[in-house]
């Protein structure tokens, strides 16, 4: 026993070097597809790439001349301010409160009830984005469903994708993602003792007293968390608002992604594609750092 | 007092949650009518008379079914490559003391949170210069890669709640590192690795925007994008097959929806496995 326990110490050192090979495949292709981008980006955005003109034959450093004409475009403004919207209303206020909502509500609820109202709404988050996007459209449309409800409350039919196209893109958004929170939400909400609760109640407590004061403060980091996840997958949603709207009408929905996704693709300026995309990148950075921080708190 | 307005908040709650549940079902269910509707309009309709032309109509173009072929190849190379590539880097990092493992886990960390939207444009860059472009094995790399980064975060955090003695006993019958993680160690994960597998499968399937800026030839196209192409020719006028043609693409992913979660209510029992 003692000889085989030592053979074994002796095989986990002299393969722990060799062990290092198991990384190896993972480092390549993090290398060439991630990283290397990533600072392919930091270098592009100082140089005039582009696919057409006379900058595609000779590509030069710029300077900061994408970043001095980014600020001066107000294209580019109306995006950044647009991107905030987006964000703002679809990923915090419409998907993590209305997810905390329904998972709030949906506890000590019949179990049948909590299982059909949960199916669907995650038959939403299951749906791919494209899909979502087309059902959005045709909802939205003007002879759609949405124009058929109102109707039935006495109002007018509203061409939804022209007169609201960032409310159509914000409520197509919450549709899509709430799901997520409401299942991040419900599993922290059912870790919660019930005799916590029940225990503030017998003390007197207001209903509203035991929700403010013990059940949203105990379930803080989760939330903490879960609106750092949903605004960084917000900030990057591009197929949903390019299939509902393609950005437009005019520059109405054009968020961060979909004007990088113009300049770079459609006016072939992958320089200054790559400039906003850096913007892109630190500010998913600045969140992804805010995030971890609150994770290591949390652990 | 408290007790009857105890019954009467619970009640609110039953009536919002149901309007909301209904709310978001009417999308989905306009295009379960609308795919078996002859006279699909884009509005929400019973549709008077079923038909499954529109199905047909989807399933009998071989250029739509060869775009399922290339979806599914693209997504099921990807999560095999993600699952064996992930395992093989967690394996080190679960189980040696390493100089750097912190720093690399807090990088790994970071990089599962970045909008990978946002390299794009580099990415198109170097697809070009490397003569990758509308390569359907290097969009499958790039896919691989940005999902790598969370697939080795979850499997690591699987991997350290499997026991070291199980694996321990295996070296003392003589078998190798490699034996030890391909024997012992994955079966005993299998439940995360699928896990793993089935996410990154439902997010490539999904996923549109990779393939429409890197592949070109149409007939390289997976499913995600000639649905899209099919909705900016066809769709505002043919709703009825859209509708199929949607729910024919989601299928997939809602069946492996439905699937992974047989194996998160198994739950991870691993822990009893070195007892028994």
């Amino acid at each position: 026993m003692e000889i085989a326990d030592s053979r074994v110490k002796v095989k986990r050192l002299s393969d722990t070097k060799k062990s290092l090979l198991f990384l190896i495949p993972s480092l390549i292709l993090l290398l060439i597809f991630f990283i290397g981008p990533m600072v392919l980006t930091f270098i592009f955005s100082f140089t005039n790439l582009a696919l057409t003109g006379a900058a595609a034959k000779h590509t030069e450093f710029v300077g900061f001349e994408n970043f001095t004409r980014m600020f001066e475009d107000p294209e580019f403004r109306t995006s950044v301010w647009n991107t905030i919207v987006f964000v703002f209303f679809s990923a915090i206020l419409g998907q993590c409160l209305l997810g905390f909502l329904i998972a709030f509500m949906m506890k000590e609820k019949n179990v049948t009830f909590r299982r059909i109202v949960g199916l669907i709404i995650i038959a939403a988050w299951v749906t791919p984005e494209v899909v979502v996007g087309f059902c959005w459209v045709a909802f939205l449309s003007d002879n759609g469903t949405a124009n058929w409800l109102i109707g039935l409350l006495g109002f007018k039919p509203v061409a939804w994708l022209f007169s609201f196209p960032m409310v159509s893109v914000i409520i197509a958004n919450v549709w899509r993602g709430t799901a997520f929170s409401m299942m991040v939400f419900q599993s922290a909400l059912d870790e919660i003792p019930k005799e916590v609760e029940e225990a503030a109640h017998m003390d007197g407590a207001t209903r509203w007293r035991i929700v403010t004061s013990i059940t949203i403060p105990m379930v803080k980091g989760t939330i903490a968390t879960n609106l750092m996840l949903v605004t960084l997958s917000t900030l990057g949603v591009f197929t949903l608002i390019y299939t509902m709207t393609g950005g437009g009408p005019g520059v109405e929905t054009t968020t961060l992604p979909i004007f990088m996704f113009k300049q770079a693709f459609v006016s072939y300026q992958l320089g200054y594609g790559t400039a906003i995309s850096l913007v892109l990148l630190a500010i998913g950075a600045i969140a992804s750092l805010i995030y971890m921080k609150i994770l290591k708190t949390k652990v | 007092m408290g007790q009857k307005s105890r019954k009467i908040e619970t009640m609110i709650h039953y009536l919002i949650l149901a309007v909301l549940a209904l709310l978001f079902l009417l999308p989905l269910l306009w295009m379960l009518f609308a795919s078996v509707d002859p006279h699909a309009k884009q509005a929400l309709k019973v549709p008077d008379s079923v038909t499954l032309n529109n199905f047909k109509a989807i399933i009998t173009d071989p250029k739509l079914i060869r775009s399922f072929w290339i979806g599914l190849l693209i997504s099921a190379c990807q999560a095999v490559l993600v699952v064996i590539v992930c395992v093989l880097a967690a394996y080190p990092l679960s189980r040696y003391k390493m100089k750097y493992r912190k720093s690399f886990m807090t990088t790994i960390l970071f990089m599962t949170s970045l909008p990978m939207t946002a390299v794009i444009v580099p990415v198109y860059q170097l697809f070009l210069h490397l003569k990758f472009q509308d390569s359907l094995v290097a969009v499958t790399l790039f896919l691989t890669a940005s999902s790598l980064p969370y697939a080795i975060w979850m499997v690591k955090n699987f991997m350290d709640s499997v026991p070291l003695d199980l694996e321990e006993s295996a070296w003392v019958d003589g078998a190798t590192v490699l034996q030890g993680v391909r024997k012992i160690v994955a079966p005993l994960m299998l439940p995360g690795i699928f896990t793993v597998g089935i996410f990154t499968f439902t997010g490539s399937w999904g996923n549109f925007f990779v393939p429409y800026i890197l592949l070109q030839t149409p007939e390289k196209m997976p499913a995600s994008v000639t649905i899209f192409q099919f909705f900016g020719s066809y769709g505002m006028v043919n709703y009825g097959k859209l509708a199929a043609f949607s729910i024919i693409y989601s299928m997939p992913v809602v069946l492996l929806y439905a699937l992974s979660q047989r194996f998160m209510s198994k739950g991870f029992s691993m822990g009893g496995a070195s007892k028994g």
